[in-house]
């Protein structure tokens, strides 16, 4: 008992450590923002069989990246305006294209080529290739904080408005169009949440892991539960606690926090997938 | 009053003429089968009459007014998509997001609502779907499902397309036997497309057949015969009559089965939906 106390004191006393850097408690204020951000759209990619499209996304978001540094602007809003552009094209051109594979493959390699074009030719700015890349939240400052606030509740707004319609034309297109939900238009407006979700997301985790925490936490939510709320929630907190753990991690290893996050993230997504493989199958009746 | 009426109507996909000066009335509680080869117009006749396909010619009437999207008087079965394998939403919500799905902001239900979603469950026997992921049910579950809510908010008019695809023969009985209680005790008027006439033979009250882009309603007598289905499948039609069934025929092979299996390769001729892509 007395071994488990100080253990505990021990523990809460290298935790204050931890918060006595700034750079750590701007680190937990950002990723926070963005975890349940990402949690939360994340839970209607995976919803709606698009997570692939929010991969090609940050493909290209790369691509804006490198070229708002060339131009001298911050990455972010080039990140921005690339995955937005992109994510109102697809849904624009309609889910026939934005569900074709192929075409999404070539159009993110061709993004990413174009990345590294831009980067050649601002060598100086090359060493941000690994932060665009791999994210890097222990540099983030208060003003980008503020920045992810407002992009973070601008892109939870836009989700909540369109949420209902979104639901019912996701799991039932047909219907959803017979009853006059303008199926074309919430796609659209999807992906351009799902645009500025991914451009938030880079930040903490890079453009190659966004996956980390948009898909991985929502789909072990859809692991362990049916409902649409719980789900919800379960997504949020999933994405919240890896990335906080991933920091706490990264704090007392050393690793990157990304690959702390990443470590988690499939940590969780496989324990959920075991623990929904071994609850008693149900029995099958005959209709 | 007719419930559903095609006045000369002409229907266009893409330039493509699917149906041509068709006319026909269906009255209010008749089971109607709607058959007729793939391609032949079941769907779209379906998408006109719930307003998303206006006519390029004549009129379509339906409970004595055009056709408008969201009309609640219709149920409505669309044709069974395959299921994405992580789809992993449970009956219940999966049913409870299509009332009033179509207004904005945040998915919320009423009371009233509420015990709607669970009236119709119970009314299609398919309590036990509420709280299963629809990764988790076989194709008659979420053939159930798909019922239980297109007899939500109950409708007068129900439009089945295809409800019986992918069913084995015991579950396409049990399918065809809950639709025929269900809508009797209810006088709801029933479109069924279906690829075999046989099964419906008992249920049935009349059948429309489409082919060549014409469409002929009567009773099953007037209409399953070799000159008027010569005619909708431009080809020469024999009708073999025997212990109690009805077969299709053409040059010695069974038209209905023949286009049945093919059914199952290629899915149904004009792609509306999305189709999903597994990652």
């Amino acid at each position: 008992m007395i071994m488990v106390t100080a253990t505990i004191m021990a523990a809460a006393i290298t935790i204050t450590d931890m918060f006595a850097y700034e750079f750590m408690t701007n680190a937990f204020s950002a990723a926070g923002i963005v975890a349940v951000v990402s949690g939360l759209v994340g839970y209607f990619l995976v919803m709606r069989g698009q997570t692939f499209a929010g991969h090609a996304l940050s493909h290209i978001g790369f691509a804006g990246a490198t070229g708002a540094g060339l131009i001298g602007i911050a990455p972010l809003w080039g990140l921005l305006a690339f995955t937005l552009a992109a994510g109102i094209a697809m849904g624009a051109l309609g889910e026939r294209i934005s569900n074709r594979d192929v075409a999404i493959g070539v159009i993110l390699a061709l993004a990413l080529g174009f990345g590294l074009l831009f980067l050649h030719y601002y060598t100086s700015f090359a060493t941000q290739a690994t932060a665009l890349l791999f994210g890097n939240v222990l540099a983030v400052d208060h003003s980008m904080i503020a920045t992810l606030a407002v992009l973070g509740a601008i892109t939870l707004a836009a989700l909540a408005a369109i949420m209902r319609p979104l639901i019912f034309s996701s799991l039932q297109p047909e219907l959803a169009e017979a009853k006059g939900v303008p199926l074309r238009f919430i796609s659209t407006a999807f992906l351009a949440i799902v645009a500025l979700a991914v451009s938030e997301c880079a930040q903490i985790v890079g453009v190659l892991l966004v996956f980390t925490l948009m898909v991985g936490p929502p789909a072990a939510a859809q692991r362990v539960t049916t409902g649409l709320w719980s789900g919800l929630v379960a997504a949020a907190v999933f994405a919240l606690a890896e990335s906080w753990l991933g920091l706490t991690m990264a704090f007392y290893t050393d690793w990157p926090v990304s690959f702390c996050i990443a470590v988690l993230s499939a940590f969780v997504y496989f324990a959920c997938l075991a623990l929904s493989r071994m609850e008693p199958a149900h029995p099958v009746p005959a209709l | 009053m007719s419930v559903i009426t095609f006045d000369h109507a002409t229907l266009h996909i893409g330039g493509r003429s699917v149906l041509s000066d068709v006319s026909f009335a269906i009255e209010a509680g008749e089971f109607i089968g709607l058959l007729g080869p793939n391609g032949s117009g079941k769907t779209t006749l379906m998408r006109a009459i719930l307003g998303l396909l206006p006519p390029s010619g004549g009129r379509i009437e339906v409970f004595g007014r055009l056709p408008e999207r969201g009309n609640p008087a219709i149920g409505y079965f669309p044709q069974l998509r395959t299921v994405l394998p992580d789809l992993r939403v449970r009956g219940r919500d999966f049913i409870a997001s299509s009332l009033n799905g179509e207004r904005w902001g945040l998915p919320s239900l009423s009371r009233k609502e509420r015990v709607a979603v669970e009236a119709t469950l119970e009314s299609v026997g398919a309590r036990d779907l509420a709280t299963r992921p629809l990764s988790e049910m076989s194709g008659g579950e979420r053939q159930r499902l798909l019922l239980a809510q297109a007899l939500i908010g109950n409708p007068k008019l129900l439009l089945l397309d295809e409800p019986l695809i992918s069913l084995d023969s015991r579950n396409q009985e049990i399918a065809i036997d809950v639709v025929r209680t269900v809508c009797r005790e209810r006088k709801i008027t029933v479109l069924f497309s279906a690829h075999e006439l046989n099964q419906l033979l008992g249920t049935l009250d009349r059948v429309l057949y489409l082919g060549n882009r014409q469409a002929v309603l009567g009773t099953v007598d007037e209409v399953v015969k070799a000159p008027v289905l010569s005619r909708l499948f431009g080809a020469d039609i024999q009708v073999v009559r025997a212990d109690g069934h009805i077969f299709v025929m053409s040059r010695g092979r069974d038209v209905e089965r023949v286009d049945h299996m093919h059914d199952h390769d290629h899915g149904h001729g004009h792609d509306h939906g999305r189709s999903h892509h597994h990652h």
